[in-house]
C-alpha cells in the first residue's frame, strides 16, 4: 500500500497527542503524590525528589490502610460470590433446558439496564430495617446481585460455546452434571473466568454511591468513600490527596496491565447484549 | 426396506434410546435446572428486582423518610414534567450526552478515518494508554480533573503561559462554564474509549475493499463513507450504548467535582435522586427521577440498538 511518510508521521503524531491527553491527568496525580507537603498550589505539582512520605502519610493519618482492607474483604467477597452463583446459573441457562429458562434469563439480563440510582432508595431503608447498613454484607449482598446480570449473561455464553459432544463424553464416562460441571467445564473455561473476575472486582473496588449511601461509619468506609471524605476535610492537601488517589487507582490499574485484554473484552461485551 | 416386523422392533428400539435420552442427556428438560438457578436468583431478586418495584412503590407517595406517608398517585411524575428544578437535571443530562456520547464518537471516527490507510505499528501500546482512564475510579478523575480545571490548576497555568490570561477562570465554579467543564472530563475519559473500539474494528476490515474503493477513485471522504462507516456499524452501536449509559450514571463524578453547583448548575438525575432523597428529605419526588433515568436509558438504548444495527438487516 502506497502511504507517504509525512502521512506515516502524522498519524503516529496524532496518536501521539491523545495518548498524551490520556495520561496527562494520570501522570499530574503521581507527580503531585511525589512532591512536597507544604505547597499550597491546589493544582498539579512538580516533586523535587522523590517524597514517598506522602504515601505514609495517606496510609496512617488518612486512615488508607484501614479503607483498603474494607475494600478488599467486599471486593473478594462479591468476586467470589458473583462467580459461584453466576456459574451455578449460567450452567442450567447455557446446557439443560426447563420451562421458564428464557424467561428467567431474560429477567437477568434486563439487570444490565438497571442504574444504581433505580434502587438505592429503598435499598437503604431495607438493609437498614434489617440492621444491615454500617456492615460489610450491606455493601456485599447489592454488589453481587447488580454483578450476576453481567456474571449470568457473560458465563452463559461460555457454556453455550463449549461442544455439545464434550458433555455427552462426559455423561457416557458417567459424570452426574455437577461433576461435569466442576471437573471438566470449569478448569476447561479459565479465560472465561478470568475476564469476570476482573470486571467484577473493578467494578466493586470503583464503587461509590452504595457505599456512601450505606456507611456511615469509618470502620467499614471503602477507598473510594475514604477519598471523597479526605477530599472534604483536606481539599487543600494536594500532595496527600493525590497519594491517596493513587493508592485506590493502583490495583486496578496493575490487573489491567497483566489482564488488558480481559478487561476491554469484557467492558465491550457487557453492553453488546443480544 | 424390511417386514413391518422389523420396523416395528426398530421404533421400540428408537423409543427406549429416546426414553433414556430424554432422562439423561443434557441440553433435555429436567427440573434440577430450578435448583442451579436458585441461590442466584434469590440474591439477584431480593437486592436488585424487589427494591426496582419498591422504588415504583414510592414514587407514588409523598414521603419525606420519617413521617407517615401520603398518596401522590402521578403527582410526582407530572412534577418532572412541570418543576423546573426538576426538569432541569435533565436537561443538563442532555448537553453531557453531547460531551460523554456525541463527541467522543465523533472523534473516535474522525480519526479512525485519518488513521486506517495503513496498519499501525505499536497500537497494544496506543490501546493500553488510551483505554486506561476507562479502569480508573471516578472518584480517582475527578480528583486528577479537579487539580486540571482549579483556579490555580493546570488549565488555566497553561492558558497564563501562551499568554492567555483572559480565559483563565475557575471552570468548576462558573455559572456557565461548570457544565461544560463536567463535560469534558467526560469526554477524555471515553474518547480512549471510541478510538481503541472503533480502530480494531477498522483493522479488521478486509484491505481489498479499500483497494477496490480507491481503484474506483474514491477519495479519503467516499472511503469513509462507503467502507469505514457501514463495516463500524457494530461498534458505533456499542461505542454509543457504553457511553450513553455512562452520561446518564455520572453520580461519582458530579459528587466529587461539583456536587450539582454552582446553584444548579451541574445537577443532573443521578445526582438529584441521591440529594433528594437521603439530604432534602423528597423520596417519593427521588424515586420517581429514578424510574424516570432507568427509563431514559432503557429508551436511548433500544433506540441505538434500532438506529445503528436496524438498518441494513
Amino acid at each position: 500500500m502506497t502511504t507517504s511518510r509525512a502521512e506515516r508521521a502524522a498519524t503516529y503524531g496524532i496518536l501521539g497527542l491523545f495518548a498524551v491527553i490520556a495520561l496527562t491527568p494520570v501522570a499530574g496525580i503521581l507527580s503531585t503524590a511525589l512532591a512536597d507537603q507544604s505547597s499550597l498550589d491546589t493544582g498539579f505539582a512538580l516533586p523535587d525528589g522523590l517524597n514517598w512520605s506522602n504515601f505514609a502519610d495517606a496510609w496512617t493519618r488518612g486512615h488508607f490502610g484501614r479503607y483498603l482492607l474494607s475494600s478488599v474483604i467486599v471486593a473478594v467477597a462479591v468476586v467470589a460470590a458473583t462467580t459461584v452463583l453466576a456459574t451455578l446459573a449460567a450452567y442450567a441457562f447455557g446446557t439443560m433446558r426447563f420451562p421458564g429458562s428464557t424467561v428467567l434469563f431474560y429477567l437477568f439480563v434486563a439487570g444490565l439496564t438497571v442504574p444504581q440510582e433505580a434502587v438505592i432508595i429503598p435499598l437503604y431503608f431495607d438493609l437498614r430495617h434489617w440492621g444491615l447498613t454500617d456492615t460489610y454484607w450491606g455493601l456485599i449482598l447489592p454488589q453481587t446481585a447488580q454483578s450476576l446480570a453481567f456474571g449470568v449473561f457473560w458465563m452463559r455464553t461460555y457454556f453455550r460455546s463449549t461442544p455439545r459432544s464434550l458433555l455427552e463424553a462426559a455423561r457416557l464416562d458417567g459424570a452426574t452434571h455437577f461433576s461435569t460441571l466442576t471437573r471438566v467445564l470449569v478448569p476447561m473455561g479459565r479465560p472465561a473466568f478470568a475476564t469476570l473476575t476482573v470486571i467484577v472486582f473493578m467494578w466493586t473496588w470503583n464503587e461509590f454511591l452504595l457505599a456512601l449511601v450505606m456507611v456511615s461509619d469509618e470502620a467499614h468506609r471503602t477507598v473510594p468513600l475514604g477519598l471523597a471524605f479526605f477530599q472534604g476535610q483536606h481539599s487543600s492537601d494536594t500532595a496527600l490527596l493525590a497519594a491517596a488517589a493513587t493508592l485506590i487507582a493502583l490495583p486496578v490499574v496493575l490487573v489491567y496491565l497483566l489482564l488488558q485484554r480481559r478487561f476491554i473484552q469484557g467492558m465491550l461485551t457487557g453492553s453488546a447484549k443480544e | 426396506m424390511s417386514g413391518p416386523a422389523g420396523a416395528g422392533r426398530r421404533t421400540a428400539a428408537a423409543h427406549r434410546l429416546r426414553d433414556r435420552y430424554r432422562r439423561r442427556a443434557p441440553g433435555e428438560p429436567r427440573a434440577v435446572g430450578y435448583l442451579y438457578v436458585l441461590p442466584a436468583l434469590a440474591v439477584f431478586s431480593v437486592f436488585l428486582l424487589w427494591p426496582l418495584g419498591q422504588t415504583g412503590w414510592l414514587s407514588l407517595l409523598h414521603w419525606d423518610g420519617l413521617t407517615r406517608a401520603s398518596w401522590a398517585g402521578l403527582g410526582n411524575y407530572r412534577d418532572l414534567l412541570t418543576d423546573p428544578g426538576l426538569r432541569a437535571p435533565f436537561a443538563h443530562a442532555a448537553v453531557l450526552l453531547l460531551f460523554y456520547s456525541v463527541l467522543p464518537v465523533a472523534v473516535g471516527l474522525l480519526l479512525t478515518a485519518a488513521l486506517t490507510r495503513f496498519r499501525i505499528r505499536g497500537m497494544a501500546f496506543f490501546r493500553t494508554v488510551l483505554f486506561l482512564p476507562q479502569v480508573l475510579a471516578m472518584v480517582v478523575v475527578g480528583v486528577a480533573w479537579r487539580a486540571v480545571l482549579a483556579p490555580d490548576g493546570l488549565l488555566n497555568d497553561t492558558l497564563g503561559a501562551l499568554g492567555l490570561d483572559g480565559l483563565t477562570r475557575s471552570w468548576l465554579g462558573d455559572d456557565t462554564w461548570a457544565l461544560p467543564a463536567v463535560g469534558a472530563i467526560g469526554t477524555w475519559v471515553e474518547t480512549g474509549l471510541c478510538l481503541v473500539l472503533f480502530l480494531a474494528g477498522a483493522q479488521r476490515l478486509p484491505r481489498e475493499l479499500y483497494e477496490a474503493a480507491r481503484i474506483d477513485g474514491a477519495g479519503p471522504v467516499r472511503e469513509f463513507f462507503t467502507v469505514t462507516l457501514p463495516g463500524l456499524r457494530a461498534e458505533v452501536a456499542v461505542a454509543l450504548t457504553l457511553t450513553l449509559v455512562a452520561a446518564l450514571r455520572n453520580f461519582d463524578l458530579i459528587y466529587i467535582t461539583t456536587g450539582g453547583g454552582p446553584g444548579d448548575a451541574t445537577s443532573v438525575p443521578s445526582y438529584e435522586v441521591y440529594r433528594r432523597a437521603f439530604e432534602t428529605g423528597e423520596v417519593g419526588a427521588a424515586s420517581a427521577m429514578g424510574i424516570a433515568l432507568t427509563v431514559v436509558i432503557f429508551a436511548l438504548t433500544v433506540l441505538v440498538t434500532r438506529l445503528v444495527e436496524g438498518r441494513g438487516r
